[in-house]
């Protein structure tokens, strides 16, 4: 196991979106988060980044407890560095080239020389097929370039998971398929990912497991396989046929 | 134009531009670079706010934009002297544009330093960046560019401005158009002749700043 989170609470101006969340995700795991909108996924991935701060919770990574609530600028900062976070809207740093958006948490937040950044980010860049823009800026790109941009951005200080933030919802339809690809690939070659999505083919056939989420709670949580083909709760087969029903 | 209107305005011209260049200019360029330092520390104090100091700023520029500059410069020249506080006229009209400009200009930049999107912070602690690292590479660069524009109005506005330091007695080139005129009873030509020499400073700024927005990097196109 390399990462749990327990009773993790988070309210905003007195309306509970968290109401105490317990998730555990083991190396090599893709847990696609899914559930209706307003059910709580986005905090939830947040919180863990410390983006927003919960009002409560523990979490457990690399077999160290830390408080969600108060822990301190220097824990966070550590953690932090171990993981990476895809946007919805990408957050690329618009006045910085694609190569110097992915060297940047290298250089100068690692201090690492800048050649050496820049085989590692190339390397990075490589990855998600984006090598041949290294000189551009995001202003530049379509999206689901400069979302491959923002993955490079994070697989490149080797981080031990990737949250995704609904990583297709911003794109065009037509742009979905080459970041939901990249993505695909990081599972097989075994990271960890924690998804946010409403892409169910990605849940079903990439995802590993499943955490379906409702009203601010873990409704349901397994293998994917599992979960789409014998849901558990009442809500969660609701969800899949609302999905499926829109689909066709 | 008669003859002596002219030798007049001939003869008076090198001098009102040597006190342009010699007192007009340096009082400028001092003031400006007062308000821009201000107008930082202020608008960072804001963005990242501060408690208590952000009341703070938040006096000041109401203090600032509510009352006339002319009347600000009255209070500290001939005002503050009967609590003991005695400026020079020079000192007074740098002080007295520096805290005055430095007011708009905060808003400018904070304006600015809020365009930059909340997302690219994010992303910056994402990455393992401290909030110093992010203002230093990701906002503050990005706040500048968009910034710069409002800053080159601001010191256009102040060229103009400083004439207004012929009334606190500091000798500058309205004021010494004021002398000549006292000498020579030609209103129209030497205060016209002032006014070309002021719209001669501001258009050569503005040709600088339309080169300076040419040459700050645009980030491949929109913005």
């Amino acid at each position: 196991m390399m990462l749990e989170v327990r009773s993790l609470r988070k309210s905003f101006d007195g309306h509970e979106i968290l109401k105490g969340i317990d998730l555990t995700v083991d190396k090599g795991d893709v847990v696609a988060i899914l559930g209706p909108s307003g059910s709580g996924k986005t905090t939830l991935l947040r919180c863990l980044n410390f983006l927003e701060r919960a009002d409560a919770g523990e979490l457990i990574f690399d077999g160290e407890s830390f408080d969600l609530h108060a822990a301190g600028r220097a824990d966070v900062t550590r953690i932090r560095k171990k993981t990476a976070f895809v946007f919805q809207n990408y957050n690329l740093f618009l006045n910085k080239t694609v190569l110097q958006n992915v060297t940047l948490g290298l250089t100068a937040a690692r201090g690492m020389g800048r050649a050496e950044a820049g085989e590692i980010a190339v390397r990075a860049l490589e990855r998600v097929g984006m090598a041949g823009h290294v000189d551009r800026y995001p202003n530049q790109l379509s999206g689901g370039q400069q979302q491959r941009v923002a993955i490079a951005r994070g697989l490149v200080s080797n981080p031990e998971i990737i949250y995704f933030d609904e990583p297709t919802s911003a794109l065009d339809p037509e742009l979905i398929g080459e970041v939901l690809s990249v993505m695909r690939r990081l599972a097989e070659e075994g990271m960890t990912m924690l998804v946010v999505t409403h892409e169910m083919e990605f849940a079903r056939n990439v995802s590993s497991k499943v955490l379906f989420m409702d009203g601010g709670s873990v409704i349901e949580s397994g293998p994917s396989k599992e979960f789409f083909a014998n849901p558990r709760e009442r809500r969660s087969r609701e969800f899949i046929n609302t999905i499926l029903a829109d689909r066709k | 134009m008669n003859e002596r209107l002219w030798n007049i305005l001939v003869s008076s011209f090198p001098r009102l531009l040597g006190y342009g260049v010699r007192v007009t200019i340096p009082l400028t360029v001092l003031s400006f670079a007062l308000a821009l330092v201000i107008a930082v520390i202020v608008a960072l104090i804001q963005y990242a706010d501060v408690r208590g100091l952000r009341q703070l700023c938040r006096f000041y520029i109401w203090i600032i934009r509510g009352t006339p500059l002319l009347v600000q410069l009255y209070l500290v020249f001939y005002g503050l002297p009967s609590v003991g506080i005695v400026l020079a006229a020079f000192p007074t009209a740098v002080l007295v544009f520096g805290f005055n400009e430095g007011a708009y200009m905060a808003e400018s930049v904070r304006g600015a330093l809020e365009s930059v999107s909340r997302g690219q912070v994010e992303a910056g602690y994402c990455v393992g960046m401290s909030y110093i690292q992010i203002m230093w590479h990701i906002v503050l660069p990005q706040a500048f560019r968009i910034a710069f524009p409002a800053l080159g109005n601001s010191l256009i506005s102040m060229v103009k401005g400083t004439s207004l330091a012929a009334t606190i007695t500091v000798m500058e080139m309205f004021r010494q158009a004021q002398v000549i005129n006292g000498r020579v009873y030609e209103s129209l030509g030497q205060y016209s002749e002032v006014a070309l020499i002021y719209l001669l400073f501001c258009t050569v700024l503005t040709w600088l700043q339309r080169w300076g927005e040419k040459r700050l990097n645009s980030y491949g196109g929109v913005k």
